[in-house]
């Protein structure tokens, strides 16, 4: 052991090179003596990810829901889901002696009389919008790389989940204040239920306790939205957060890396101080948000009410899509052999269940159609597989141009636009634009992969004509650079302890856990000194 | 018995509110002045007649009594024929008859009925020709409003309204439609009209305050209508803003929006939004209905509550929101697209900071 051991008041004549253990160094040791955490601990900290600044969106999205559970639990304090009737009597003056459910009243209280309620209430908010929106974004990244190959389609799966959870959380969230926008939009919710075939009105009574709207509906959302969901969200979370660090990250080709490494940073300390970093950083956009931009101000809307309804009310932006596939359907509904399909079904039910099967389903469908059954860790550029970029573009703008008209009264009204061009240029353009979309990606994919070609063949050009002695012009081309390494030369794998005479002290030493166990907390802190931590050394794995 | 009296009291309540409007119907109809005198010569008449209604069937109490339905039949065919051939009067007769409770009682109320006409007929003769002339001459300044109005209409507006403002292919008739019709159109900027389009737009008015209230009061002569409104800052001030609060959701939120940002209607039409509009605007509009706009009369919405929804809008308007920028007033679109260009925009932003390369 060369570990310093002196008391904890020691003088200050102690030698210069020794130390003394710090409080978290003692704690460590005295968690290993117990439950021999070291070396798991040990494992994890070295585990190495790779660095590029793409793979960090996925981390706005886990950021963004450890905020929403942190604000979340905060409401949970205030809000009452009770569709009981109430005489408003609080802060907002324009509403004082309306008579409301006691969700939309206690949600006022939160946003007048709770102290920084109203701060709590839009930082939720906007981290909810975050959240689902850095899902897609993170989803598009996967996409695009082809990350979720094989050996990640479950990963890819449990993401899908994720999103559509997320959808579903977000939108049990907008509706809960019982506001008019929210019912407006439960009853879409409660229609879009009764329109399915057969089972519908059992669904719509099973879903909302009888007729719409419900008594006990309110404390039933509740549930589904501070427990049930959340619950799924966090299991969904752990498990996909599991499968990455068993699997390890993926990353782009380059010097160096192969099938079989990683190279990059190990969690400690670098990548910990930079995603929590970045944590600070996600929270301090949720928090300008929250705190400058005012988000869904229930007060200016009013209680629900059946009889009401306001222009221009939308869902939350994850839900637009298909408020603009309903605004696109034409009204053709079906009638025959004793039922009746409404118009509806197609664009509210059908549609999304169309495409979130083909996204959970696609690492399989390209895999049958590329037969490509090979592992892969490596990542491509987006250009390396036109068709795959052209499908993603495609997707795309089918899903932009639903999402557009889903705002198309707003935009109609923004942009002086009649609204009946705008549905027509929506019905239009979802049948026209993702072809182009498609056509147009691949052709850009197959040219920038050309060039990659020509450069990699005939080097850079350079812009210098030269006359040759013939006469003949030619310009000169200088060859193209070597890749050069984007890293210094990294560990791929924790690397060697410095643990003079103790051997290598991970696991390699003889003796049983409890002895390699203390050999290793003997070094795990000052290696990283000694190493001078932040510079990682060692080489790649074999 | 004696709640029928009450009841034919009430009637009378009802009936005597009706008499103006009666009266301003008939003024509307017509363009002859004469006639229009008579008009409301004869409504003020039955007025009174009605008035002394009560006292008349007050005394038959003792006597049998017919259903009413019973009598009413009875009556009418004689009514009809005692009626004097204009319509006005007709309906008016018809109306004071069916008061009577028996067939001697008819009569006599008919005889006593003739006799009060023709008696307050002459008393608004005699108060006519006593007072028209001094009310012109105190409405001298009007005239000369309205002569300036009249000038003012021939320049700008005659080319589409037409010159007696009857309205041409290009533009309506104008009779009729009141000056709160002119205030709100003129005062708004949407006439005199940008360009042709699927709806007039809201810009900056291109005649003075006086010049809108003497075109309005030109327009007023031309048979009346809803006049200005006039609403003080004290009004504003002491009204409901509860009651303008849900008034406004359940009228006008449909189409204005909840936070009167307006939205589309359809080919190009649409809800304008009440950033700009002024109190006495609100009310004008809801009580002429311009362009797609439904009229919101006195019958569905009172002053009270008009004023009410006036003062919820601005207020709603100009209060500073405490949650911090407005975004529009629209809700969840421009809150997703802040969402997606600033949230996930900026952090986009902070992942290329922390994940740049750094130098090898």
């Amino acid at each position: 052991m060369t570990t310093t051991h002196g008391p904890a008041g020691s003088p200050a004549a102690a030698p210069k090179l020794e130390k003394r253990p710090s409080p978290v160094r003692k704690l460590n040791r005295a968690a290993d003596e117990r439950f021999h955490t070291q070396r798991a601990l040990r494992e994890n900290l070295n585990k190495v990810f790779p660095d590029h600044w793409s793979f960090m969106i996925g981390e706005i999205a886990l950021y963004s829901f450890i905020i929403l559970i942190l604000t979340g639990i905060y409401l949970t304090l205030f809000f009452d889901p009770s569709n009981t009737e109430v005489i408003y009597n609080g802060s907002y003056v324009p509403l004082k002696g309306v008579e409301m459910s006691r969700a939309y009243a206690s949600t006022l209280d939160i946003s007048f009389d709770i102290r920084a309620g109203l701060v709590f209430r839009q930082i939720h908010h906007w981290a909810a919008l975050l959240f689902v929106a850095s899902i897609m974004v993170h989803l598009f990244r996967v996409f695009f790389t082809g990350a979720y190959r094989k050996p990640r389609e479950i990963n890819w799966l449990i993401g899908v989940g994720l999103l559509v959870m997320g959808i579903f959380e977000g939108f049990a969230g907008y509706s809960l204040p019982d506001d008019l926008l929210s019912g407006t939009g439960l009853r879409i919710a409660s229609s879009i239920a009764q329109s399915i075939p057969v089972a519908g009105t059992w669904a719509s009574f099973l879903l909302f306790d009888g007729e719409w709207p419900g008594m006990n509906f309110l404390p039933r959302l509740y549930v589904a939205h501070i427990l049930l969901i959340p619950g799924l969200l966090l299991a969904l979370v752990g498990a996909h957060l599991g499968i990455l660090w068993y699997q390890k990250h993926t990353d782009f080709p380059g010097p160096g890396k192969t099938e079989d490494n990683v190279i990059g940073h190990r969690v400690f300390p670098v990548f910990a101080v930079k995603s929590g970093g970045f944590f600070m950083m996600v929270f301090a956009m949720l928090a300008l948000l929250g705190g400058l931009a005012q988000i869904n101000p229930i007060w200016v809307f009013g209680p629900y009410d059946p009889s009401k309804v306001s222009s221009a009310s939308q869902p939350d932006f994850y839900i637009g899509f298909l408020d603009g596939s309903t605004r696109l359907m034409p009204p053709w509904e079906f009638r025959g052999l004793g039922h009746t399909v409404a118009a509806v079904f197609w664009p509210t039910v059908i549609l999304p269940g169309i495409l979130f099967t083909l996204l959970a389903l696609w690492p399989w469908l390209e895999a049958k159609f590329t037969g490509d059954r090979e592992s892969h860790n490596l990542l491509q550029r987006p250009r390396e597989a036109p068709t795959r970029t052209a499908i993603g573009a495609m997707s795309i703008s089918f899903y932009l141009v639903l999402l557009i008209s889903g705002g198309n009264d707003v935009i109609a009204k923004t942009f002086s636009i009649s609204l009946n061009a705008m549905t027509w240029a929506g019905r239009v353009g979802l049948i026209i634009v993702p072809p182009i979309a498609y056509k147009a990606t691949k052709v850009i994919c197959i040219a920038l992969n050309k060039r990659d070609h020509d450069i990699a063949h005939h080097g850079i050009e350079t812009g210098i004509i030269r006359q040759l002695p013939t006469g003949e012009f030619v310009e000169d081309h200088r060859p193209k650079p070597d890749p050069v390494p984007d890293y210094p030369l990294v560990p791929t794998h924790r690397f060697e302890l410095p643990a003079p005479g103790h051997g290598n002290g991970d696991g390699h030493a003889k003796g049983g856990i409890t002895t390699r166990a203390r050999k290793a907390v003997t070094g795990f802190f000052t290696e990283e000194k000694t190493e001078s931590g932040e510079e990682p050394v060692g080489g790649p794995r074999h | 018995m004696s709640d029928m009296t009450a009841s034919t009291g009430n009637e009378n309540d009802m009936a005597a509110p009706t008499g103006p409007a009666d009266e301003a119907a008939a003024v509307t109809a017509s363009t002859d002045v004469t006639e229009a005198a008579e008009v409301s010569d004869v409504a003020g008449a039955v007025e009174m007649a009605e008035a002394s209604d009560v006292t008349e069937v007050a005394e038959p109490e003792a006597g049998p009594t017919e259903p009413e339905a019973q009598a009413e039949d009875a009556e009418k065919p004689e009514a009809a024929a005692s009626a004097p051939p204009t319509g006005v009067r007709g309906r008016l007769v018809t109306r004071t008859s069916r008061r009577s409770r028996g067939p001697a009682s008819a009569r006599r109320r008919r005889r006593s009925s003739t006799l009060v006409l023709s008696l307050a007929l002459m008393a608004t003769g005699v108060l006519w020709s006593v007072l028209a002339p001094s009310g012109s001459a105190a409405d001298s300044t009007d005239n000369a409003a309205v002569k300036a109005g009249r000038a003012l209409y021939v320049q700008g507006c005659s080319t589409c309204h037409g010159l007696n403002a009857a309205g041409t292919v290009s533009g309506p008739s104008l009779i009729g439609v009141g000056s709160a019709a002119v205030d709100f159109q003129v005062s708004t900027g949407r006439m005199p009209l940008a360009h042709p389009g699927a709806q007039a737009e809201r810009k900056d008015p291109s005649y003075s305050e006086t010049q809108i209230d003497q075109l309005a009061a030109y327009i007023q002569t031309l048979g009346g209508g809803t006049t200005t409104p006039e609403i003080s800052k004290d009004d504003l001030a002491d009204a409901d803003l509860t009651y303008g609060g849900e008034l406004y959701r359940a009228n006008c939120a449909q189409c204005h929006q909840s936070a009167g940002a307006g939205a589309p209607l359809t080919y190009g039409k649409y809800a304008p939004a009440l950033t700009n509009a002024t109190p006495e605007q609100i009310v004008e509009a809801m009580r002429v209905g311009p362009e797609s706009m439904p009229v919101f009369g006195s019958g569905q919405i009172d002053d009270e509550g008009a004023k009410a929804i006036a003062a919820y809008i601005i207020m709603n308007r100009d209060t500073p929101s405490p949650g911090g920028h407005k975004l529009g007033s629209y809700g969840p679109v421009p809150e997703g697209l802040l969402g997606w260009l600033i949230g996930i925009g900026g952090l986009l932003g902070v992942c290329l900071w922390i994940g740049a390369r750094q130098k090898v």
